[in-house]
């Protein structure tokens, strides 16, 4: 008897293919993969552009400040040194502030935090390029924009510590704040499901006739979200005036942005096709960052529509203070980062064009470490994590806009008379 | 009016009122919905204001919380309650839980509208009744009408509410009250005094409900279709029973219930929905630690089955009037 042929019995056998990142523990960093554009090399197409004219763009890297420190090529948006030493002190605050409340959390002050070192330039560029009322969509790691847009210190130590002058009662983890008078939209535990949100926002904007615009984050992990394509498709098909940020950081928690997809294109187009522009910026380049959120901020404002931005950068320390990098990636390899530090890379530029110098930025530094131990201390005289809580009534309120009988109910077995 | 038509005229007369209203969802616009429920409101308000979205009901629900988060009142539609599910983690996740996340600083007004229940020959995917996965989910409002009249009202509460609410719409009801005889001829709502509906505003206060017949005998508790079903088997078994139509799951209208069950002594539970862990069993368990000394018999419960809804087999899943009436001999026992 004769076996049927099988077709394709002859081909070679199947093999399933599992992205690995190019270092692990012990090995050398090795970045040979990214693709980096010299700085100053991208063209900057005018803003009415058809996305069709534009498709080299999500392939490139949008650089402005190049090794040296000097700022070249059309996407320098010359701004202004009061606006670039704005931006450092932001910057530098940001990092100096995630420090001390790592160490806070080291000491038992908190429970939870999560830094977004070396990648300060992102929060801090676009909380200050857009105007006041616009909104943003944050991820928890943009604890940058609420600090360049000058929001009290203290209440954010406030909210880290859970303590009873919380501005969110108690009810949320550590950083995921609400800020809505500084344009910084409720965070939520859940990763990219406020993605949309800014679309809708945005949308809300267009309706009303408002000349508001949203800025939507996600992070590079978690464009593998159903929620990463349902914003895309929403803002393309209604144009909706908003910027949709992917931070890729090059880690979600332990998996290299390869698991999600890096292998085989650049985050920026994906994009194409939906049929919105996309750029692939040099997160760690203050003036980049600048200049690509302006021109899609234009882009939104002039009713041309959504812009996806991938911003390459480098999460320099582990996910979050219950993460040990250490064992899924080399110990140095921040060090090895090619696009470097956003602070470095903006003092440097500063520098350059004798706007700045080594014992400003010292003395700044010094003068920062002093406000951020001053509202520490206040967030601490009212109290740490459990040594001060807010009021357990608390607990109970704003599940509704008024309670219902069960949450009466149920405050009155803690004995909570309403 | 029948029910389609009153929820129509509900999103029309707050429309009208009302420019932060906006309708969208899957073939709601030009078309005006599968069920109708949207007709003529985009041709009247324009296709800013109702407009067909493309099919992600995760989608939808998260642009929705956006709108209502920048100032916006939207109703969004999705087609089927049997879809609801690709946007569970932006009820559950998002709008139920903004209020509270953010200490008050961003709200999520939306009206979520959605046509649910059995009865129709509606096989696995046009026929379930998911209010129960909702109402364990603090922050959202669950609101399901029975009549036109009820319809109308409810959905224009729930419209100028500021929190989140479903909107379940008992698609079996929509042209006419149902009794349970599938075997009998239908009958519509002109016939029926709920089917009497002001063209302008109204509203009914959510969290009320409404004794749809008063008795003594024993209390039936139930909501949507099966309103009319028990209401069919009450009178066929000449009982004198109370039936109370919830109207709103959440917030409940305990005190209602917890009258009338002191005053009956008996009660019964009645939805379509399976039984295990359904809204059912929360109102057992209230009926049980409220009414514990006032009860004569235990709490019958006339569920769907703990199956997906079948095809075929619909008039045997469907809890009808033969099931209800051996329910209410077997409370009314001794």
């Amino acid at each position: 008897m004769t076996k049927p042929a099988i077709p394709g019995a002859d081909a070679i056998a199947l093999s399933l293919h599992i992205p690995e990142p190019t270092a692990r523990p012990g090995d050398v960093a090795d970045f040979s993969h990214l693709r980096l554009d010299a700085a100053g090399t991208m063209r900057r197409p005018d803003i009415s552009t058809d996305e069709a004219e534009m498709r080299e763009l999500p392939y490139g890297l949008v650089r402005v400040l190049d090794d040296n420190g000097e700022a070249l090529g059309p996407w320098n948006p010359q701004l202004a040194p009061e606006i670039l030493r704005k931006g450092l002190r932001a910057m530098v605050q940001t990092r100096l502030f995630e420090d001390r409340l790592f160490r806070a959390h080291r000491q038992g002050k908190t429970s939870f935090f999560m830094k977004s070192t070396g990648e300060e330039a992102i929060g801090v560029a676009q909380s200050l390029a857009l105007a006041p009322d616009d909104m943003c969509f944050p991820t928890y790691r943009v604890q940058g924009w609420l600090i360049a847009r000058g929001y009290p210190i203290v209440d954010m130590i406030n909210q880290i510590y859970s303590n009873a002058r919380d501005p969110l009662k108690g009810r949320q983890l550590p950083i995921l704040y609400s800020a809505r008078d500084y344009g910084f939209y409720s965070l939520s535990g859940n990763v990219g499901s406020r993605f949309g949100h800014a679309v809708g926002w945005a949308m809300a904007s267009a309706y009303k006739g408002g000349h508001r615009i949203a800025l939507g984050y996600i992070g590079e992990g978690t464009t593998a979200e159903g929620d990463f394509h349902e914003a895309l498709t929403f803002a393309a098909v209604y144009r909706a005036p908003v910027v949709l940020a992917v931070t890729n950081n090059q880690w979600a928690i332990s998996s290299f942005s390869g698991i999600a997809g890096a292998e085989s294109t650049t985050f920026a187009a994906k994009a194409i096709g939906y049929g919105l522009p996309g750029l692939r910026v040099d997160g760690n380049d203050f003036l980049a960052v600048w200049a690509a959120t302006l021109w899609a901020a234009e882009r939104a404002r002039t009713n041309r529509g959504a812009t996806l931005i991938e911003f390459v950068t480098y999460r320099a320390s582990g996910h979050s203070t219950s993460d040990d990098p250490t064992k899924y990636r080399p110990a140095d390899e921040a060090a090895h980062w090619p696009l470097g530090d956003p602070i470095e890379r903006l003092k440097q530029h500063l520098i350059l064009i004798g706007e700045w110098t080594e014992e400003r930025h010292a003395q700044m530094e010094a003068e920062l470490s002093e406000i951020l131990r001053d509202a520490q201390r206040e967030a601490e005289a009212v109290g740490t994590l459990g040594k001060s809580k807010p009021d357990v009534t608390e607990m109970f309120e704003g599940v509704f806009k008024q309670p219902d009988w069960r949450v009466i109910e149920q405050r009155g077995e803690l004995g909570i008379r309403s | 009016m029948n029910m389609i038509q009153a929820i129509n005229s509900a999103m029309d007369v707050m429309m009208a009122r009302d420019p932060d209203v906006i309708v969208m969802g899957e073939d709601v616009g030009y078309f005006g919905g599968v069920f109708r429920a949207t007709a003529g409101l985009q041709a009247k308000y324009g296709k800013t204001r109702v407009f067909d979205t493309p099919i992600t009901e995760c989608g939808i629900i998260g642009v929705a919380v956006g709108m209502g988060a920048y100032g916006l009142r939207p109703v969004p539609e999705i087609q089927f309650a049997d879809y609801i599910y690709p946007a569970l983690d932006q009820l559950v996740s998002e709008a139920a839980r903004l209020r509270y996340r953010s200490a008050g600083e961003f709200i999520s007004p939306i009206t979520v509208r959605s046509p649910f229940g059995g009865g129709i020959f509606g096989g696995q995917t046009h026929s379930q009744s998911p209010e129960g996965i909702f109402t364990h989910v603090s922050g959202i409002k669950t609101v399901i009408p029975s009549t036109p009249y009820d319809a109308k009202g409810l959905l224009i509460a729930a419209i100028e509410d500021n929190d989140p609410t479903l909107f379940f719409e008992p698609k079996r009801i929509y042209n006419g009250p149902f009794d349970g005889h599938w075997d009998r001829p239908t009958k519509n709502w002109s016939q029926h005094p709920a089917g009497e509906v002001p063209t302008g505003y109204y509203k009914i206060p959510l969290g009320k409900a409404n004794v749809a017949r008063a008795g003594e005998a024993l209390t039936i508790l139930a909501y949507g279709t099966m309103v009319h079903v028990c209401l069919a088997v009450v009178e066929e078994a000449g009982v004198d029973a109370e039936v109370i139509d919830l109207r709103t799951l959440v917030p409940l209208d305990i005190e209602t219930i917890e009258a009338s069950v002191k005053k009956t002594g008996r009660c019964m539970i009645v939805h379509e929905a399976t039984r295990t862990s359904g809204f059912g069993a929360e109102l057992s368990a209230l009926v049980q630690e409220r009414c514990f000394y006032h009860l004569e018999a235990p709490i019958e419960r006339v569920t769907g089955f703990d199956t997906p809804y079948p095809h075929s087999l619909e008039w045997a899943y469907f809890p009808g009037p033969v099931r209800i009436g051996e329910a209410l001999k077997k409370v009314m026992k001794d």
